[in-house]
């Protein structure tokens, strides 16, 4: 394999030699596995490497990328990124100011290099039996991936950063069928770099594959305007799908109606309500010291007491608004651009206990885990993995999975209870500009949702 | 290639090599003008074996390293599935044109001005719109190898040309767009437009939905976000085999309108899709799904069917893994209905365009349930405007299984499924008016 290290050293040289506002390069190699099972056989193993890499130049506000997996010919991929920004480029380049870094960041935990391909199968051997262990299941599919990443970022400015990052990604479904009817539910997890996360869930697969016969039996939710509350797991999605995506400035920035809609102080939702985006946490999916253009990460508030008061930025958009660089432009890999992207995002703990927040509904649904979600930035949809019907303040019957969809200026401000249980969930990946699955982590306490809209029969 | 093929070969029973290279020239338009250009060069190298009688599969992107993708291969067949198929030997495929010069020879400032005139189109009809366009040329480099003498090669050009508008007013937002794509140069800007302006021009008047059943029409762009990505876990041969697809025991039987007719067919000239061997070297053809309502058959790669006691229907597809079936070109045979014909038999129901979320619920099981991001309200036969904040749900099963008409008029969505309307006497939908 061609050693991205020594490739980096002649390239920061070569990136001086060319007339451009500025030039960046990222290089990584990268190592991945996976085990997928489908039903009781294991399906797929495999190992992949990768070598990669991309330049990207900005003249007079036009941008060139190219990416390559050929490392051979640079000088010439160079120029070409080049050439191609000078077509693109007729107005003023902007980027926010940041500083030259030169830094090595090491890995936190890279547990699944040290683990034989041999244990990793055991483990899910265990958690397939466990599955195939309930009665009047169908089929099951369980998807392990790991995946360890080297990365070089150097600019014309001068920076030069290594990082490193190890993934992990375990999903399970269970899918039961009877009287012509299939049901499924699913468990995402993820981790960055400790498999001992996925360890011990037995419990968990076990209760995955019991609720999935019983949704056999479930009813289907009548349609309408419900009282809803939201599991810590279905929150988070749902603040990353009604808001998150909102708050990146790429949308913004270049949409002169939508910065007035878009404009700080703006109130979105009660007083209770703080929404942080944070890449500077540790530990988690979303988690980075820099981003794809060397900034370093921050935490941002986009909501706080209820109003709008930040938004996340790449270099660009951060100067073409004014506003600070928030270190939020990432990449999926090699062959993207960094473009404006969430990381880990959550609604800040309030008050209230689980008791509290069902007490008072006399009918309305409790939404719990995930399917996915997606948004067009004013209307968003999401769907549970599982969901209950309230009466009289008590749980009841469990319903069949349940898509909610709301408009972002209505809904956020009908959030009118937030609970003390705030839990990140690290399953998630996020898609964007054909980017996908970027990993990401969302979290929320509990939260309930007045007139919420809820599709079903 | 030839050279990790005999490498495989002393250490394997069995060994496929399957290179994928591509250079791809995308050019980006944001807030209305020219942002980026791209040009994006991949190497794909695969490596699959059978050695005592399981998978091994290994990847790389250096064509170098033959030695370490051998060795990586053979780690994992320790663990691998049995391998119940045989690699094609020599096949015969059939002709199917994908490659057009004229792609890669389109020059960069030919494929600028076809982004510009496309938003030009849109913002002469709409000053205040705000779009997003994309145009794309691709040219990708197949070549297959195995231990039983089989061996493809093929190449293939792929256009992409498509447009996303924003409008907004103050919290109100519409979202429109299109997007077409073909092996030939698309040239023809004022044909995507057209759609745009279209949704454009439909969706000036907001109109309120009840919380009730309706009829809907799905337009081919509706058809292909609420019903397809149920349809194909359906139709594939590995859902089927688990036993997890609802018609999975109904080959044979009527179990959507017998106005349906569905097929798969990579053997059309010219679209994206095509091919003339799948991803294992299998002879591309035309596979029957449903027939007049009734379920025809599935798609299988090797392996599937072997599993299946049944024969590939050349549906392999690799997603960067093992190859699994899954569909190429999709087409729902026209019937003799006009959308306008259908719009006037309604009294008050819902024409969709595109629904959001639809394939996140239960699509194993059929059912969708999705937001209309775009879609209108027909009253007394007439469009009258966009509806908004509206949920319509479903089962694909259902919804199918009498269905009031299908359109005489189909359309490519995307370049992939070939479709026309669809019209369903009756949806549940949930509506904040």
């Amino acid at each position: 394999m061609p050693d991205i290290k020594a490739v980096s050293r002649q390239l920061a040289q070569d990136l001086k030699k060319y007339r451009a506002d500025y030039i960046e390069a990222r290089l990584e190699e990268s190592q991945r596995s996976h085990i997928t099972y489908r039903g009781r056989e294991l399906e797929s193993v495999g190992q992949a490497t990768a070598v990669g890499g991309n330049i990207r130049a900005l003249i007079k506000g036009g941008w060139g990328f190219a990416s390559f997996n050929d490392l051979s010919d640079l000088p010439n991929r160079v120029e070409l990124a080049v050439k191609q920004a000078g077509l693109v480029g007729k107005e003023e380049s902007k980027l926010a100011p940041a500083e030259a870094i030169v830094d090595t960041v090491a890995n936190e935990k890279d547990s699944p290099l040290a683990i034989s391909l041999a244990e990793k199968k055991q483990l899910l051997d265990q958690y397939n039996d466990i599955i195939w262990g309930t009665p009047k299941l169908q089929t099951s599919v369980i998807g392990y991936a790991d995946s360890h990443k080297k990365t070089i970022f150097l600019n014309s400015a001068g920076s030069y950063i290594q990082q490193q990052r190890t993934d992990i990604t375990l999903r399970l479904s269970a899918v039961a069928a009877g009287n012509g009817q299939v049901q499924q539910v699913g468990l995402s997890l993820g981790s960055r770099g400790d498999f001992s996360s996925i360890q011990n869930l037995h419990q968990e697969v076990a209760e995955m594959a019991r609720n999935a016969v019983a949704l056999l039996s479930a009813p289907q939710v009548k349609g309408g305007e419900y009282t809803v509350v939201l599991d810590p797991v279905l929150a988070g999605v749902f603040v990353h799908e009604a808001f998150g995506h909102l708050s990146e400035a790429d949308f913004v920035y270049e949409n002169e109606r939508l910065r007035q809609v878009m404009v700080l102080g703006r109130q979105f939702g009660r007083s209770e309500l703080n929404i942080v985006d944070s890449a500077a946490l540790p530990g988690l999916r979303g988690s980075y010291k820099y981003d794809d253009e060397g900034v370093p990460a921050t935490k941002t508030y986009l909501i706080k007491e209820g109003k709008l008061v930040g938004r996340l930025h790449s270099r660009e958009t951060a100067a073409k608004m004014n506003e600070k660089p928030t270190g939020n432009a990432r990449a999926i890999n090699y062959s993207f651009p960094p473009i404006v992207r969430m990381t880990n995002t959550y609604i800040e703990p309030g008050q209230a206990s689980f008791e509290d927040i069902i007490a008072d509904i006399k009918e309305g649904v409790y939404a719990k885990n995930w399917f996915g979600g997606t948004t067009s930035m004013e209307m968003f949809t999401f769907s549970a993995g599982e969901a209950y019907m309230i009466r009289n303040g008590q749980i009841a019957e469990a319903l069949r999975p349940v898509v909610l969809t709301g408009n972002v200026f209505t809904t956020l401000n009908n959030i009118d209870a937030i609970g003390n249980d705030l839990d990140m969930n690290q399953g998630g990946g996020c898609g964007k500009g054909g980017q996908m699955p970027l990993p990401v982590s969302n979290g929320s306490p509990h939260i309930r949702i007045r007139k919420c809209l809820v599709g079903g029969s | 290639v030839e050279e990790i093929l005999t490498k495989a070969k002393k250490v394997a029973e069995a060994a496929e090599v399957f290179l994928l290279t591509s250079e791809e020239t995308p050019l980006q338009f944001e807030a209305n003008r020219l942002k980026s250009i791209q040009t994006k060069q991949s190497t794909h190298l695969a490596l699959r074996i059978i050695k005592e009688g399981r998978l091994g599969y290994a990847t790389t992107t250096e064509p170098t390293d033959g030695q370490g993708l051998v060795e990586s291969a053979v780690e994992t067949a320790r663990f691998g599935m049995p391998a119940k198929f045989e690699l094609p030997s020599t096949t015969t495929y059939p002709k199917v044109d994908v490659l057009d010069p004229a792609v890669n020879s389109t020059p960069i400032e030919k494929m600028g001005s076809l982004g510009s005139e496309l938003i030009a189109i849109i913002t002469d009809h709409t000053p205040d719109i705000i779009c997003e366009a994309m145009v794309v040329k691709e040219t990708i480099s197949l070549k297959l190898i195995n231990s039983q003498g089989g061996q493809a090669s093929y190449k293939k050009s792929v256009f992409s040309l498509g447009v996303i508008g924003s409008l907004i007013r103050d919290t109100d937002m519409l979202f429109v767009g299109e997007m077409q794509s073909s092996c030939n140069p698309l040239t023809q800007p004022q044909d995507i437009a057209r759609v745009v302006l279209n949704q454009l021009e439909l969706a000036k008047n907001q109109a309120s939905a009840p919380t009730r059943e309706l009829p809907v029409i799905f337009t081919p762009r509706g058809v292909a976000s609420a019903f397809i990505p149920s349809l194909m876990m359906a139709f594939n041969g590995k859902t089927v085999l688990e036993g997890a697809s609802p018609i999975g025991n109904k080959l044979g039987k009527k179990v959507f309108d017998r106005k349906i007719s569905l097929w798969d067919d990579p053997t059309i000239a010219y679209r994206p899709h095509s091919r003339p061997c799948d991803d294992e070297g299998v002879a591309s053809q035309r596979t029957p799904l449903i027939e007049r309502g009734k379920v025809a058959s599935f798609l299988y790669d090797l392996q599937t069917a072997a599993l299946a006691n049944t024969r590939s229907t050349g549906s392999g597809r690799r997603g960067g893994g093992l190859p699994a079936p899954s569909a190429s070109t999709l087409v729902i045979a026209p019937d003799k209905t006009s959308f306008n014909d259908m719009v006037s038999d309604i009294k008050e129901g819902l024409v969709i365009e595109q629904l959001i979320g639809a394939e996140q619920g239960n699509i194993l099981g059929g059912d969708f349930s999705g937001n209309v991001l775009l879609g209108y309200k027909v009253e007394s036969g007439k469009i009258v405007g966009r509806v908004k904040n509206t949920m319509v749900s479903g089962n694909v099963y259902q919804a199918l299984k009498e269905v009031t008409a299908i359109g005489s008029q189909a359309e490519w969505v995307g370049g992939m499924v070939s479709t026309p309307p669809i019209y369903c006497p009756r949806l549940s939908v949930a509506s904040k008016g």
